[in-house]
């Protein structure tokens, strides 16, 4: 990744992201909503656009829809309009996508997002227009599956979609993942969509185009298509500018185009020209009247909205004194920010707790590709954890090796410490022993030690904890080792 | 008849997905002209500050609640296929290039 | 006889209860004649298994005691454009051969509920796209008064199989005029209701802002009770009307004094077959006789609805033929090599002429660059033609004009001349371009054929333009007539 600004152009990008709404039944027909099914196999008349079938609009979409609007403060419209985009596809069974078009649900919002270039500082990255629409089927042409034919999957043809659309706001690869993540983290929240790349659910067209430093105009863009990993959308955008640049540098003119990326190469090429733009026919959806929203309905979403990142970072701070890095790392995901509360509600000690959230837990979960709504590790757990290790029943260095295990399998840590005696050893006749052998094993360091060389106590205490399997208690073993050096006080 | 309009129906068919034969296009043309003519007298009529109707219901859309239905028996989604390989519809390879261009 | 053309809704009705005759009966009649009356070409699929089927099931409920409505056990006819499960429908299309849904219309949902027994499914223009039921793939139909001549379209399998005798009622569609027009040419009565009335779930789409199902019957009192069966709301519809539809059936009292009806001065001027200028002027005198004023009225822009109505029918339908492409159902094209092939091959074989002229002009006025002057245009139009009504409407309770300018056209007469025969819809366009009911009866003769007079009502006011026509009839026999060779 280049983090580097372009030493000639500036970078100009605006992305549309498809996210697909969180709900049981499609957008405009009552069939399940499922994920690797069978081909085929959650579909309904309507799906298939089989003749005489029409519409009807899932409610529980538009909530959703409504919901994502508030949270990015975008003004929900009182009335949007459901219209045809026509165009043929084998996956696109109606021959028109209902999309909306001059008439959108919400315009105008914004995320403040916290760029990767600027010290930490957030910036506004403005949300031109959200829209509802319907996703299309699956066209598989790989040869393997279909052979010399194409084959045709309406599982998906559908499906409900949001499409949240940016202004040109973003100047680089690494700025448009950022806004990436936090739309991602903000989808998440209001509980609008899964937002899962992998699964499709989450998917990004690109437009980007590229000006000279203190150049006002806007240059000619093209679009990039299916960017659907954040590592694709960086090293595509990158790949891009490359592209452009050199056009650019050679005198030449950028062309407005749709590209795709093509990982193997890390190129992206040309699929069509703008000058053999579809021409899609929008118009109304006659089998559809305007969607009306009156304030009330509204309002009563807006009521059901979950504290948002910001407000609960915040929060975070002030109640649970936290430093703003280890609030907003928590508050990046819903789920994460709800299980430190949980945590932190049994054991008071936030600071502490995201600690070792930070540290352990999400280490844990990377190390095995988990999310924290999939970890076994129930807030409770460790907020026991944490508090035997402030109490001393146990050391910090035990304790930190549980965490994988209870993150996999769950458990009781206060159990897991008894079965495999892990207690803290802060008996002194045992610590004695242990102290008292180290002392003879390493003579010379304690020559060192008495002679003034203060940080050979950290190498003589990290002797006798690894005699003890790391349970000795660190502030017991402090006083013993004091002891048995002739030390006075302590 | 003009050429423009000639080429204009050779543009619509094609996005209609509609091949014409030389004689058809020429027939459908000239019935185009004929229409484009007549309609042409709506020019006349004065629509400023009109607005336009989609529809004649004087309802808002309404919703459905989310609740899934059965899926079909795959069996009768495909039923009418005139291609299927028992789970997928199949059709001729798309020539991406021919289809999105 | 078996062939004998069957009696009113009414006189089955009293046979059944009376005991004079069965479903079973019934039905066979009907099948009979239909049979018999073949060279019309007013079927183009006969459900004769089934609705013996179905006879014998409603028969059982009659001598059960049960009775689900006045159409229960009664024979009717259905358009080829209403799918019902396990059945062929193909809208008189090639592209939809062999096409057996695997669901049921709304429509036929409520009409097996009413115990009504469909013996088939009628002859149409291809996709309702026509006036004259010759655009159909399963060749044209013929009026019963004159065989040589159109029976009207494009519900004319329809409206001819009850002017026929071959069924007292039947089902058609009104997207244009497709109900009325072919009542008014076959001497029968046609309601095309308020928009949002009937569900459209199930119905083959051509304009979905204007298709309306409704039916036909021989007297006002039979179609009321057809409209009756088929009204009300369907959730699977977004444009359906929840509010519950009052029953008409029960509103014929034939009381009209004091009824002001509407003569639009638009519509009696020049470009009118005298002999229907002079039956439509006498049957709104003998409404006058019973008690009704009239008045006259304007729709200034009524000049204006053919063209607007083209625009906005042939874009709607460009949009809904999109889905026939060969991919999940109906025809699809032989031996193409690539997708675009297969689709251009399977749509150019798979429509008729006319379907794709309008696939043609409709793309054409959506199309970029003239989405404004012509598809933007007549939705501003359309707003106007609606106004015309409200305010015609403040001043008369119906309209009453002539159906269509003239009678039923000899076959083959208008199919070289698109536009002409646009044009003769003009009387019935606006009501589908304003969302209001309408009503076709016959009111008499021009040199042989049925003159139909058209009555239009505010919306939801189906139940006044079915008394209207009630108390017409109930003082005249024009209704009454049977074709020639039907008698
Ligand atoms: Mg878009
Ligand atoms: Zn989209």
């Amino acid at each position: 990744m280049s983090a580097a600004p372009h030493p000639v152009y500036e970078v100009v990008i605006g992305l549309e992201v498809h996210a697909q709404l969180r709900t049981r039944s499609k957008l405009f027909s009552p069939a399940p909503v499922t994920y690797g099914a069978e081909p085929n196999h959650a579909v309904h008349p309507i799906c298939l656009a089989l003749p005489g079938v029409l519409p009807v609009l899932n409610g529980r979409a538009v909530e959703l829809a409504i919901r994502v609007a508030l949270a990015s403060r975008c003004h929900v419209q009182p009335q949007s309009v459901f219209a045809r985009k026509n165009y043929f596809y084998p996956d696109l069974p109606k021959g028109y996508q209902i999309s909306q078009y001059e008439e959108p649900l919400a315009t105008g919002g914004w995320l403040d997002v916290r760029m990767p270039d600027e010290n930490g500082g957030a910036r506004r990255v403005r949300l031109t227009r959200i829209h509802m629409e319907e996703d299309a089927g699956k066209s598989i042409h790989d040869a393997a599956i279909a052979g010399d034919a194409t084959h045709v999957d309406l599982n998906r043809a559908g499906v409900a979609l949001l499409e949240i659309v940016s202004e040109p706001d973003l100047r680089s690869p690494a700025e448009a993942a950022a806004y990436l993540r936090a739309l991602r983290s903000l989808l998440r929240y209001v509980d609008a969509s899964d937002a899962d790349m992998e699964r499709g659910n989450f998917r990004c067209d690109a437009n980007i185009s590229l000006r000279r430093h203190g150049e006002s105009k806007l240059g000619t863009r093209t679009e990039l298509k299916n960017l659907n990993s954040f590592r694709f959308v960086e090293a595509a955008l990158e790949a891009e500018i490359l592209r452009q640049a050199g056009i650019l540098d050679a005198g030449g003119k950028v062309v407005q185009a749709t590209l795709q990326f093509d990982p193997a190469s890390g190129r992206t090429r040309i699929l069509r020209l703008k000058e053999n733009a579809d021409d899609y026919r929008y118009f109304p959806d006659p089998d559809l009247v305007p969607l009306l929203l009156s304030d009330a309905q509204i309002e009563r979403v807006r009521a059901g909205l979950p504290e948002l990142a910001d407000a609960r970072c915040e929060r975070f701070q002030r109640e649970h004194g936290l430093a703003e890095d280890d609030a907003r790392l928590l508050c990046e995901s819903r789920a994460l920010a709800d299980f430190f509360e949980a945590a932190a509600s049994r054991h008071g000690d936030g600071a502490s707790l995201a600690n070792w959230i930070r540290r352990d837990v999400l280490h844990a979960l990377a190390e095995h590709g988990l999310e924290i709504e999939q970890a076994k590790l129930a807030p409770a757990a460790l907020a026991d954890l944490v508090k035997r290790v402030r109490e001393g029943g146990v050391t910090a260095q035990s304790a930190r090796a549980l965490v994988p295990e209870l993150v996999n399998k769950g458990g009781d840590p206060l159990r897991l410490i008894q079965e495999r005696g892990l207690e803290a050893v802060s008996d002194t006749g045992a610590l004695e022993a242990a102290v008292d052998a180290v002392l003879r094993e390493h003579a010379g360091h304690v020559e060192r030690l008495r002679a003034g060389e203060e940080k050979v106590r950290n190498f003589l205490i990290g002797q006798v904890m690894k005699r003890t399997g790391g349970k000795a208690d660190p502030a017991a073993l402090r006083r013993v080792l004091a002891q048995r050096l002739g030390e006075s006080g302590s | 008849m003009s050429a423009t309009l000639r080429e204009d129906v050779e543009r619509v068919a094609a996005l209609a997905r509609l091949a014409l034969s030389e004689e058809e296009l020429s027939r459908m043309a000239r019935e185009l002209e004929a229409m484009l003519g007549y309609v042409a007298a709506l020019e006349r009529v004065d629509t400023r500050d009109v607005p336009p109707t989609a529809h004649v219901v004087p309802l808002a859309t309404p919703l459905r609640d989310d609740t899934p239905a059965p899926p079909m028996d795959p069996a009768l989604a495909l039923a009418n296929a005139p291609e299927s390989d028992g789970s997928s519809f199949v059709v001729p390879k798309v020539i991406e290039a021919e289809e999105e261009g | 006889m078996a062939a004998a053309p069957l009696g009113t809704l009414r006189e089955c009705r009293e046979a059944l209860d009376e005991g004079r005759t069965s479903s079973a009966a019934l039905v066979e009649q009907s099948l009979a004649r239909a049979e018999a009356h073949a060279e019309l070409r007013l079927f183009v699929r006969l459900r004769a298994e089934r609705a013996r089927a179905e006879a014998q099931a409603a028969d059982a409920r009659r001598a059960s005691g049960e009775r689900r409505s006045p159409l229960d056990g009664i024979p009717l006819a259905v358009k080829d454009n209403l799918v019902r499960a396990g059945e062929e429908t193909t809208c008189a299309s090639r592209i939809l051969a062999g096409f057996v849904s695997p669901y049921t219309s709304g429509v036929m949902e409520r009409l097996e509920a009413a115990g009504a027994i469909s013996i088939g499914t009628t002859n149409m223009d291809e996709f309702a796209m026509g006036s004259s039921t010759e655009h159909s793939v399963y060749g044209p139909s013929r009026n019963p008064w004159d065989p040589a001549r159109t029976p009207g379209g494009s519900s004319g399998g329809s409206a001819a199989a009850v002017a026929a005798g071959i069924v007292p009622l039947a089902i058609g569609s009104d997207t244009g005029g497709s109900i009325r027009q072919p009542a008014c040419f076959c001497g029968v009565v046609g309601v095309k209701p308020t928009y949002g009335r009937v569900s459209r779930w199930g119905l083959v789409a051509f304009a979905s802002s204007l298709d309306q199902v409704g039916g036909f019957g021989r007297s006002a009192e039979d179609a009321a009770h057809l409209l009756d069966a088929i009204s009300g709301h369907d959730p699977r519809d977004s444009t359906s009307i929840p509010e519950p539809a009052p029953r008409c059936a029960d509103a014929l009292d034939g009381d009209v004094a004091g009824l002001v009806v509407g003569l639009p001065r638009e519509y009696y001027g020049d470009g009118i077959e005298p002999g229907v200028q002079g039956a439509v002027r006498e049957a709104c005198a003998q409404l006058e006789r019973a008690g009704a004023k009239l008045r006259e009225v304007s729709l200034p822009y009524a000049e204006y609805a053919v063209a607007t109505y083209y625009l906005i029918a042939t874009a709607e339908a460009s949009s809904n033929l999109a889905r026939y492409d060969g991919v999940r159902y109906g025809h699809r094209a032989q031996g193409a090599h690539t997708l675009s092939e297969m689709y251009r091959r399977t749509r150019s074989e798979g429509f008729g002429a006319e379907v794709k002229r309008r696939i043609l002009l409709g793309t054409y006025v959506l199309s970029a660059g003239y989405y404004d002057a012509y598809y933007r245009k007549a939705q501003q139009v359309r707003t106007l033609i609606r106004r015309d009504f409200e305010q015609a409407f403040r001043g008369c309770d119906v309209i009453a004009t002539p159906t269509m300018p003239e009678t039923a056209f000899r076959l083959g007469e208008r199919t070289e001349d698109p536009l002409r025969m646009y044009l003769s819809d003009i009387y019935t366009v606006s009501a589908n371009l304003a969302g209001i009911p309408g009503v076709s009866l016959p009111c008499g003769f021009s040199q042989g054929m049925p003159v139909g007079l058209q009555l239009l009502g505010p919306p939801l006011e189906e139940a006044r333009l079915l008394r209207v026509a009630d108390a017409y009839q109930r003082t005249t026999a024009h209704h009454r007539a049977r074709p020639p060779e039907t008698q």
